[in-house]
């Protein structure tokens, strides 16, 4: 758990992850709290927990709960599309207090199984072979669901562009004529209207 | 890990620390996060390195404005290793001179009102051996060794693969963008076009069909 970032102690923070349905993503964290008095982090904080919201693409909370300081979520995609994660602090101490600050490891996996080093370790050669083989079959399997995905949004891509296109081609047409016809009805109310002051 | 101090007599104890060393420099580790910068705001990561560690810092941005961010790595001293103002995709490789916290941070300050979405790989060391060379007596079989082509090879598709799917996200956003403002200027100016137009008529007519404005022109 190296990577780490600070936060407010009421503050969310928030991930996103663009996954590829039916992919398991495992995320760990460590929260340390900041003590005034020490001016360190404490390694540990008894009562401070974090709540753990994933959010799924179509806007259905996916995973709301309350983790320790230190702990290991996990969810797995139905849909493909954009997962938030958010982060927040179960603390119940006011913004105001001064100086505190939240300290967040943060490791998240996406389409890996956290690869089981102990089996590997046992004597048998074809064993140790087969368990890496495995994981690289998981690996091309994950890279292939993403490439479907990838196929996807490519489409979506598409689409916005020639709409785009098509969109920019019919309104300038629309412009013209409207251009064209008010220019027309100008001169002509004006004439009306300037034959019937018999200025003209 | 203090390693100073440990320094044994005999010729096999300044070995110890070495492979301390190495081990530690051996634990690789690859963080990649996408998070919404908001706008005026700044962000920082930080990360234990130990000295002589190859690491990578690469961070593109994905959404937002004109898809740019500030960007700034700093080693334990403080003293600025990487700083880029404005940058929409970079990639920096340094080794770590000493050990300590290391700190990268993103800016969207110069912005005023849109969010930016960052992605960022921080990589550190280089990852393990497939096949740990410590218990062998043997080199490395057929099988041991295509398995590790194939290994490299799927680390460096997996690698093309997240570049190409940032950078059609990104494109995309610019696609929608471009659409919406279409969109939104074709109606506005549509709609400007004719209140203007009508707008002129009248306003030409009410020159002469004012009575107290009435010129000599008139039948003269």
């Amino acid at each position: 758990l190296a990577l780490y970032f600070h936060s407010g102690e009421r503050e969310e923070k928030c991930i996103i992850e663009d996954v590829p349905s039916d992919t398991l993503v495992i995320g760990n964290y460590k929260v340390q709290r900041w003590d005034t008095h020490k001016q360190e982090f404490l390694e540990s904080a008894p009562g401070l927990g974090m709540f753990v919201t994933v959010t799924a693409p179509s806007a259905e909370i996916l995973l709301s709960k309350l983790y320790g300081p230190q702990g290991t979520f996990s969810f797995t995609s139905y849909l493909p599309g954009e997962y938030i994660i958010c982060l927040q602090s179960n603390s119940t101490r006011f913004v105001a207090f001064a100086g505190s600050k939240l300290r967040i490891h943060l490791d998240i996996r996406v389409g890996e199984h956290f690869f089981d080093e102990s089996a590997v370790q046992a004597k048998d050669k074809v064993n140790e072979v087969y368990l890496r083989l495995e994981h690289i079959i998981e690996k091309i399997h994950h890279v292939s669901k993403e490439q479907n995905y990838e196929r996807e949004r490519e489409e979506k891509f598409r689409k916005t562009s020639e709409e785009t296109n098509s969109n920019i081609l019919w309104w300038a047409i629309v412009q013209t004529l409207i251009l064209i016809s008010v220019g027309i009805w100008q001169i002509k109310s004006l004439r009306d209207f300037f034959i019937s002051k018999k200025l003209v | 890990m203090p390693l100073r101090g440990s320094w044994a007599a005999g010729p096999w104890g300044s070995l110890a620390p070495l492979l301390l060393v190495a081990l530690a420099t051996s634990a690789a580790r690859a963080s990649e996060i996408t998070f919404e910068l908001p706008d005026n705001a700044k962000q920082c990561f930080y990360e234990e390195i130990a000295q002589g560690t190859k690491c990578t810092l690469e961070f593109q941005v994905i959404t937002g404005g004109h898809y740019d961010v500030d960007c700034r790595l700093e080693d334990p001293d403080g003293i600025v290793l990487y700083k880029e103002m404005k940058k929409q995709y970079d990639s920096f490789t340094f080794t770590a001179s000493r050990n300590g916290t290391y700190k990268f941070c993103f800016s969207n300050e110069f912005s005023t009102f849109t969010h930016k979405t960052v992605y960022f790989d921080f990589q550190v060391g280089e990852d393990p051996p497939l096949f740990p060379s410590e218990n062998r007596v043997t080199a490395l079989t057929q099988m041991e060794s295509a398995c590790v082509s194939i290994h490299e090879a799927l680390k460096s598709v997996i690698d093309y693969q997240t570049h190409f799917r940032l950078r059609e996200a990104q494109g995309r956003s610019r696609a929608e963008d471009l659409n919406t403002r279409v969109a939104y200027w074709s109606i506005g100016e549509a709609i400007i076009l004719l209140v203007v137009s009508i707008g002129q008529v009248f306003l030409l007519k009410s020159f002469f069909s004012d009575k107290r404005t009435t010129t000599t022109r008139v039948g003269s």
